[in-house]
């Protein structure tokens, strides 16, 4: 998580105006508050969680990013974070592009599908795949759209969507992706963080 | 109603022009504060009453002997501390707890002044109180904050002064009184308006009072302070003091004879032309309106950091309706908070004990004024 945060945190220039989409209870708002900017917003479906941000002092919407996103005017955030939650959107898709208009830039990680330890799981055991870090079963799960470092890059290519870094981690070991180790970041790492554009 | 109650009290000596076209000048606003102005008069919370409160917030209040309308909320060790904050409420005009409104004796006559009083906006309520704070000399509040008609206020007040507060935090209102609202709103004045002894709201004249009328209208609007979930689970069919129908129409089951209570308590403490006007100033509210059709211009000029709350169960001022004020924060990029509290008190729930909302509400409050400080420093 700390990794994550930290190379999110390294992503975003001082003093600018971050939403993250997802903010959960706000972790990562509170380390990018301290670390980088004041200027920072959330967008969090779950009740209980606006509620603990908001506790905290964040500021905090009550939303769903599919259908929400919509009411900020384009381009009003310099950045707009989407951590480990593309894959539970019902229409990843459209999320994406919603995040393209309003953020400038747009930052978005994904538990990665395709790191050896998941695909061994379904390969030996012949059972979805269950690791620390997608813990859930497959039948309470939230994720209903699990990808791939690979399909990822993929996607953004197919829809012309600029890839201005993507980056690999691997426990805490991180690691640039691009075109030609693509095959092996995508084997071997558990996180894939990129940094998009229009 | 004025009954010699001894509340305190400014008299505002500047005219104060009227939407109505009207001006009104050395009026009185009766007011109540707790808790201590600091020395860097920077902690200071003005509360906004609703359409039936009054300046009592907290503790004891001296007319009613009951507690403060906010309690819950305000005091001691409660989500706005008065061992921190410094909270002032004023009685709105047109009320009838000491502030300027149709119960004020003329001196000239010794009557009061019954229906000739102005008709008075939300506008005008909040810019009489802003005379307040001048008063008080106060540069620059913490926050302002307040439910319902109070809401409509903070609204209203962050409009009109942009630069007067640093937080606002308006909860279960609206931007614009929906059809539905002025719909119950009628309804209540037409109840006072039909009993004979209204007089045409000169009944202090004849030394009557319209109580059934008034009843009734506060009777409709409580039920529209409820949910049906709440009233089904409290009462049910359960019958008062009986165990079988009486084949009458007295209060046989217990949610008339809650209902006729409540009537019954409130025509002792509120006057009826009073319920005229703040219900006439609550239709009138269209804050969308003032700008033009876009409510955002209304916060164009505002670095205030705004925190809007609804309740999952308030079908008076449901959150579609508050949503649509968050929509039009973010939509001119201003700093701004939302969430929807779960519970089943329908729109009263913001007056009760709904323990999400007194700790998100003390939480943020608290976290935020201590950011600020930081920041300053």
């Amino acid at each position: 998580m700390k990794e994550e945060f930290n190379i999110i945190s390294n992503l975003i220039e001082e003093n600018t105006r971050v939403l993250d989409v997802g903010c959960g209870n706000g972790d990562l708002m509170k380390f990018l508050q301290e670390n980088k900017t004041k200027d920072i917003r959330g967008l969090e479906i779950s009740k209980e969680k606006v509620q603990n941000c908001l506790s905290k002092g964040l500021t905090v919407i009550e939303g769903n990013a599919e259908s929400d996103l919509k009411q900020f005017p384009k381009s009003s955030f310099d950045y707009v974070i989407l951590s480990q939650t593309l894959q539970a959107f019902l229409n990843p898709e459209l999320v994406i592009n919603e995040l393209l208009k309003v953020g400038k830039k747009v930052i978005v990680t994904i538990p990665n599908f395709g790191y050896w330890r998941v695909r061994l799981q379904l390969l030996f055991k012949g059972t979805m795949p269950v690791t620390e870090n997608l813990p859930h079963e497959w039948y309470n799960t939230p994720n209903l759209h699990m990808c791939t470092i690979k399909d990822f890059y993929n996607f953004c290519s197919i829809k012309k969507i600029k890839i201005f870094k993507s980056i690999a981690l691997k426990k805490s070991r991180i690691s640039e992706i691009n075109k030609s180790n693509l095959n092996y970041k995508n084997l071997d790492s558990h996180l894939g963080i990129f940094l998009i554009e229009n | 109603m004025n009954k010699n109650i001894d509340t305190k009290k400014i008299i505002i000596s500047n005219p104060l022009k009227l939407d109505c076209g009207k001006e009104i000048n050395n009026f009185p606003i009766a007011y109540e504060t707790y808790g201590e102005l600091n020395s860097e008069k920077s902690n200071a919370i003005l509360v906004f009453h609703a359409l039936t409160g009054d300046q009592y917030v907290s503790g004891k209040n001296p007319i009613t002997n009951k507690d403060g309308w906010w309690s819950y909320v305000v005091g001691e060790n409660k989500p706005i501390d008065t061992n921190k904050f410094f909270v002032i409420c004023a009685n709105v005009i047109g009320g009838c707890m000491g502030s300027y409104g149709p119960s004020t004796i003329i001196e000239s006559t010794g009557k009061q002044i019954g229906t000739d009083f102005p008709i008075i906006t939300i506008n005008d309520m909040v810019n009489a109180q802003y005379e307040l704070i001048k008063y008080l000399e106060i540069e620059k509040l913490f926050a302002v904050v307040g439910g319902s008609m109070g809401g409509m206020q903070v609204l209203q007040f962050v409009a009109n002064f942009p630069d007067k507060a640093k937080l606002a935090i308006p909860i279960a209102c609206t931007s614009s009184h929906s059809a539905q609202n002025i719909a119950f709103n009628e309804l209540g004045r037409q109840a006072i308006m039909a009993d004979s002894k209204w007089e045409n709201g000169f009944y202090s004249n004849y030394k009557l009072n319209p109580d059934k009328g008034l009843a009734v209208a506060r009777m409709a609007a409580h039920i529209t302070y409820l949910s049906e979930k709440g009233l089904q689970e409290k009462f049910g069919r359960k019958l008062q003091d009986r165990d079988s129908l009486r084949y009458g129409f007295e209060a046989d089951f217990q949610i008339e004879s809650y209902l006729r209570y409540q009537g019954s308590v409130f025509v002792d403490r509120f006057d009826a032309n009073s319920y005229l006007y703040i219900t006439r100033a609550m239709d009138y509210f269209d804050l969308s309106k003032q700008y033009k059709g876009n409510l955002s211009d209304a916060f164009k000029e505002t670095k205030t950091k705004f925190f809007v709350i609804s309740f999952t169960s308030d079908w008076l001022y449901p959150t579609s309706e508050n949503r649509e004020i968050v929509i039009a924060l973010n939509s001119i990029g201003a700093d701004v908070g939302f969430v929807e509290i779960e519970s089943d008190k329908g729109h009263d729930s913001f007056l009760l004990d709904v323990p999400s909302f007194l700790k998100t509400l003390g939480d943020y409050i608290n976290s935020t004024y201590k950011v600020i400080n930081e920041r300053r420093i």
